[in-house]
């Protein structure tokens, strides 16, 4: 198998947590101060290097059978929370993620909270705000970079995805200066929900001592098997001309 | 202690996420396919899709009529 998919889900999966993480750098930095913020930032990068660097080589020393049970397992329960928020999402019964009304909320707090310094850091508020978004929304591109990269026997490959979508996000971030509202978050994450489930599934099963027909062909059927049920799903949940906005509403408002 | 149990807390929502049941399913289908595999001699590559397949509908039927 080439390296390609597994660059893909990566760039792909990093560009949404990426995005969302942006929402937040941009309401601490623009409405704070930039330089508690971008230490707050480095110190998550930080943190999440060292856990890709120590977790990465460390699970890759795991004997392969054991090694796609575990992480096939896990991939799938990631992939279906993936596919069931983006499937509820996509059909109204749960709110889309909405990165410009995420970012006025954090503005909003960010205007409300008082500003203190400890050590080298001058505004602690804007230091953790970025910190934790930076480190809570990478924490899923760590896990996706070391289970597609380790059971690939290819982390470099799966963190030089993570790090091609960072660096997109970032420079268009710089260059608009703006949460990046217009980009199809949902669609984006029902993608990624599809292809770790897929591969969940494969080597989960592959783990648990299945032989796949077709052996790592399977996947090229498994991928499309997912997506359509994930399809059909949705067609299925499709909000339907007869149910009035005002029940709709109250969905939306109880799930989300 | 309350330390640790919001850090346990974070790691079942991160893992786990809003539907418990879907990892149970996923779990449970894998062990059946371990045993089928290796205790009858039936290779049931099919027995984990067809679960996670249903998990997912039954999750989304859950979440859509609460």
């Amino acid at each position: 198998m080439t390296a390609l998919p597994l660059i893909l889900t990566v760039f792909v999966a990093c560009a949404v947590e990426a995005i969302e993480a942006l929402t937040i750098v941009l309401a601490a930095g623009l409405t704070r101060e930039w330089r508690s913020t971008f230490q707050g930032m480095a110190a998550a990068l930080a943190v999440l290097a060292v856990i890709v660097a120590v977790l990465g080589p460390t699970i890759t020393l795991l004997p392969l059978t054991a090694l796609r049970l575990v992480v096939g397992a896990l991939l799938a329960i990631f992939g279906l929370q993936w596919l069931r928020k983006a499937i509820l999402r996509a059909t109204g019964h749960k709110s889309l993620h909405d990165e410009a009304s995420a970012y006025l909320r954090e503005v909003a707090a960010a205007k409300a909270a008082s500003a203190s310094s400890r050590g080298r850091v001058h505004d602690w508020y804007a230091f953790t705000l970025a910190f934790k978004g930076v480190l809570l929304e990478g924490l899923e591109v760590v896990f996706i970079v070391i289970t597609f990269g380790a059971n690939q026997h290819n982390v470099g490959a799966a963190v030089i995805g993570a790090a091609a979508a960072v660096a997109v996000v970032a420079v268009t971030g710089i260059a608009v200066r703006a949460p990046l509202a217009k980009v199809p978050e949902n669609a984006m994450k029902f993608a990624v929900g599809i292809m770790l489930t897929a591969f969940g599934i494969f080597w989960g099963a592959e783990g648990a001592g299945v032989s796949w027909p077709g052996h790592d062909a399977a996947l090229l059927v498994l991928v499309p098997v997912v997506a359509l049920v994930s399809l059909g799903y949705t067609v299925l949940l499709w909000p339907r001309p007869g149910r009035s906005q005002v029940a709709r509403s109250s969905e939306k408002a109880v799930s989300s | 202690m309350k330390r640790l149990k919001s850090i346990g807390a974070f790691w079942y929502d991160f893992v786990v996420g809003d539907d418990w049941r879907v990892a149970t399913v996923v779990v449970v289908a894998l062990a059946l396919t371990a045993v089928l595999v290796h205790a009858v001699g039936v290779n049931a590559w099919w027995l984990l899709p067809a679960c996670v397949f249903a998990a997912l509908g039954w999750s989304l039927r859950r979440a859509t009529r609460s």
